[in-house]
């Protein structure tokens, strides 16, 4: 584990066990996060992206199970940790941002009352020092402090999910980890807290763990991008490079994925067929079906873990394409 | 432009809500004074944000609310006639809607063979029963859900999210319509399956000569999809044209900002640039531009009056009284292909 790593998951292995055998819905993935980082996690649904968000955070429920490996925070593994230590860390030093901010918070509580009841659970502060904070987190996130006395219905869409983010940040976490926060918001809402989580992890100083089936949205803000298909990570390496230059078929296929408003209107394809079925147990690279570039000792090996330029890649025929393309 | 080239022409239309208590007079100005029409195969993309209005447009065109004021024309006939149950079916024949939520539309309790075959039933009496399997088979085949033999006796839990939203353009297809008014289709999809079902819409266009209303806040898709864009902003109208001159040489600042907030992925964000405005809740609106207080541009007179919309081009609109006076946006869309 590096020196200044906040997060490191190694090996981390989930199941949901299923009457018909075990489905691996996350499959070994290994992931750095250094303090103050941003880790964009892409994939499509059934890709194993949210699974994985919630065994870091220790929050899956039966029947999905982790089979094995770790997850480092701040030196602990949370898998070995019992509930109540758990309950200790949570809030205070990583929390969690849920994509649907209207069931996320509760419709019959003021956003104050809810914003109490989460500092009573996991700290002792005064009513005083609480009503402080609380006001001081929503107007972080830009929301008058009014609000604290409003109920979710009364906030916009953008708002709710800003006082999602500004409740996570109450006891000012060294972690904030993200399940497509901005999914349910239109592109200008999107922009926005986008900017503000940005602007906000660099006056505090948390890491996030951003977890999104936009591609897009994680390209200007990211670090560190990570590309999951079938419940393996298929690309790792700084979301820049990524970007200006795809090493997997997977990645260059979702980059080709949504129309650009730079292009010019020429028919785009996405990606053709569906994701693999996890309940099959598949020999060769889980992509193969649907790669353009496949060969035929692509549906018999299993691709390991490349290191190149800069990033580790999952494709057996990482090393031609990446000479091909320069 | 003569009545007949336009499949739908709405003018003036207007819908306002009562809000508060019964007694209440305030009224909430959910569309005012919207005037747009949509060609025979054509597709027209309503681009705005959440709270603009365009949902709204979808009911009122779509005859699931009256207008307040103002007339919608389809094929030349005042919708405002349209009262009698078979004109009213006859109507809901040729105009189909596809909703948003392709997991809240269907019912979880029947295979997808029950609403297509009651939609056949209700629309096609010029397919006979027995042949009403058949018929349907035939449209998902054309919405590209292959095998239809075995689809049609799914249930829809079976079926993906891309795959539900197909189902809801074949149940629109059955009855042979000439517009489909689709409200937000792909915005609960995932990004990479987005594009088949826009591509869908376009074949559609192409094939089988059916007009669209691509309603969206994703002003990128709008640009792959459609040949002309109306740009709503609580309530309003505020630019409308073909999209090679809307979404290339923007004229209303709003449309401007929309098009600012397409992420980039190539660019990193920068944090200098803040915009968290929405659109106002319009509630017994004073005269005035409703986009001035989040407009870069906003001078005396955007509070005094309300800019109508007027032609700026040939076939270009705009309502604002600051753009005709600027050069064509300083568009940071470059014209050429990447």
């Amino acid at each position: 584990m590096a020196e200044d790593a906040v997060l490191s998951v190694r090996n981390l292995t989930v199941d949901y066990l299923t009457e018909s055998g075990a489905v691996r819905a996350v499959d070994a993935v290994d992931l750095e996060l250094h303090a103050g980082g941003f880790l964009g996690i892409v994939g499509e649904s059934g890709s194993g992206k949210s699974t994985l968000l919630f065994a870091i955070a220790q929050l899956l429920n039966p029947p999905a199970e982790i089979v094995s490996g770790e997850v480092h925070f701040n030196g602990r593994d949370l898998v070995t940790l019992g509930e109540s230590q758990l309950r200790h860390l949570r809030w205070r030093e990583f929390s969690v941002v849920m994509q649907s901010a209207m069931n996320a918070l509760n419709p019959v509580r003021s956003l104050g009352a809810q914003m109490r009841d989460a500092c009573e659970e996991h700290g002792k502060i005064s009513a005083q020092e609480i009503r402080k904070r609380s006001s001081e987190v929503l107007r972080m996130v830009g929301i008058d402090p009014v609000h604290l006395r409003s109920y979710p219905h009364q906030l916009s869409g953008g708002m709710r999910q800003r006082a999602m983010i500004a409740m996570a940040l109450l006891f000012e976490p060294q972690l904030v980890i993200m399940d497509e926060p901005t999914s349910s918001l239109d592109v200008v809402a999107q922009r926005s807290l986008m900017i503000q989580i940005k602007r906000l992890q660099e006056r505090l100083g948390f890491a996030v763990v951003f977890v999104t089936h936009d591609m897009s949205l994680v390209g200007g803000v990211g670090d560190e991008l990570a590309v999951m298909y079938g419940g393996k990570i298929v690309e790792l390496g700084p979301t820049q490079r990524i970007f200006s230059k795809p090493l997997h078929p997977y990645t260059a296929g979702l980059l080709e994925a949504f129309p650009s408003i730079q292009a010019v209107r020429r028919r785009l394809t996405g990606i053709p067929g569906s994701p693999p079925d996890l309940r099959l147990r598949i020999a060769g690279c889980r992509f193969a079906d649907r790669c353009p570039d496949a060969g035929n000792e692509c549906t018999r090996v299993d691709p390991p873990e490349e290191q190149i330029d800069g990033r580790l890649v999952r494709c057996i025929r990482v090393a031609e394409r990446a000479s091909r393309a320069g | 432009m003569p009545a007949d080239e336009d499949l739908l022409r709405a003018e003036s239309v207007t819908k306002h809500f009562g809000v508060g208590p019964p007694w209440s007079r305030r009224r909430l100005h959910a569309v005012d004074d919207v005037s747009l029409s949509i060609g025979a195969g054509r597709i027209v993309a309503l681009v705005g944000e959440s709270g603009s209005g365009k949902s709204t447009v979808v009911r009122l065109f779509a005859m699931l609310a009256r207008p307040t004021a103002g007339e919608i024309y389809f094929e030349g006939r005042p919708l405002s006639k349209v009262r009698r149950r078979p004109a009213q079916l006859a109507y809901r024949r040729k105009v189909r809607i596809v909703f948003q939520d392709p997991f809240s539309v269907s019912n979880p309790a029947y295979r997808i063979s029950h609403s297509l075959l009651r939609t056949a039933r209700l629309h096609r009496p010029d397919v006979r029963p027995a042949n009403r399997r058949a018929e349907i088979e035939r449209v998902l085949d054309e919405v590209g859900l292959s095998p239809a033999s075995e689809i049609i006796d799914r249930f829809p839990f079976e079926l993906s999210g891309g795959q539900r939203q197909r189902v809801g353009f074949a149940e629109a297809l059955l009855s042979r319509p000439r517009l489909i008014l689709a409200d937000e289709p792909v915005s609960m999809l995932d990004v990479s399956i987005r594009i088949g079902l826009l591509n869908l819409m376009a074949d559609l266009r192409d094939r089988e000569g059916v007009s669209v209303l691509y309603v969206t806040h994703d002003i990128a898709s709008a640009w792959y999809l459609a040949d002309t864009v109306a740009v709503m902003y609580a309530g309003k109208l505020v630019e409308y044209g073909p999209a090679e001159r809307v979404l290339r040489a923007p004229r209303h600042p709003y449309t401007q900002l929309l098009l600012s907030a397409v992420p980039d992925p190539r660019v990193v964000l920068t944090l200098t640039e803040e915009d968290v405005g929405e659109p106002p809740r319009v509630i017994d609106p004073d005269e005035g531009c409703r986009f001035r207080w989040r407009c870069p541009y906003a001078q005396d007179r955007c509070a005094e009056a309300t800019p109508a919309l007027g032609p700026i081009e040939v076939g270009h609109h705009v309502a604002c009284f600051v753009a005709p006076e600027m050069a064509p946006a300083p568009s940071s869309v470059p014209t050429e292909a990447l």
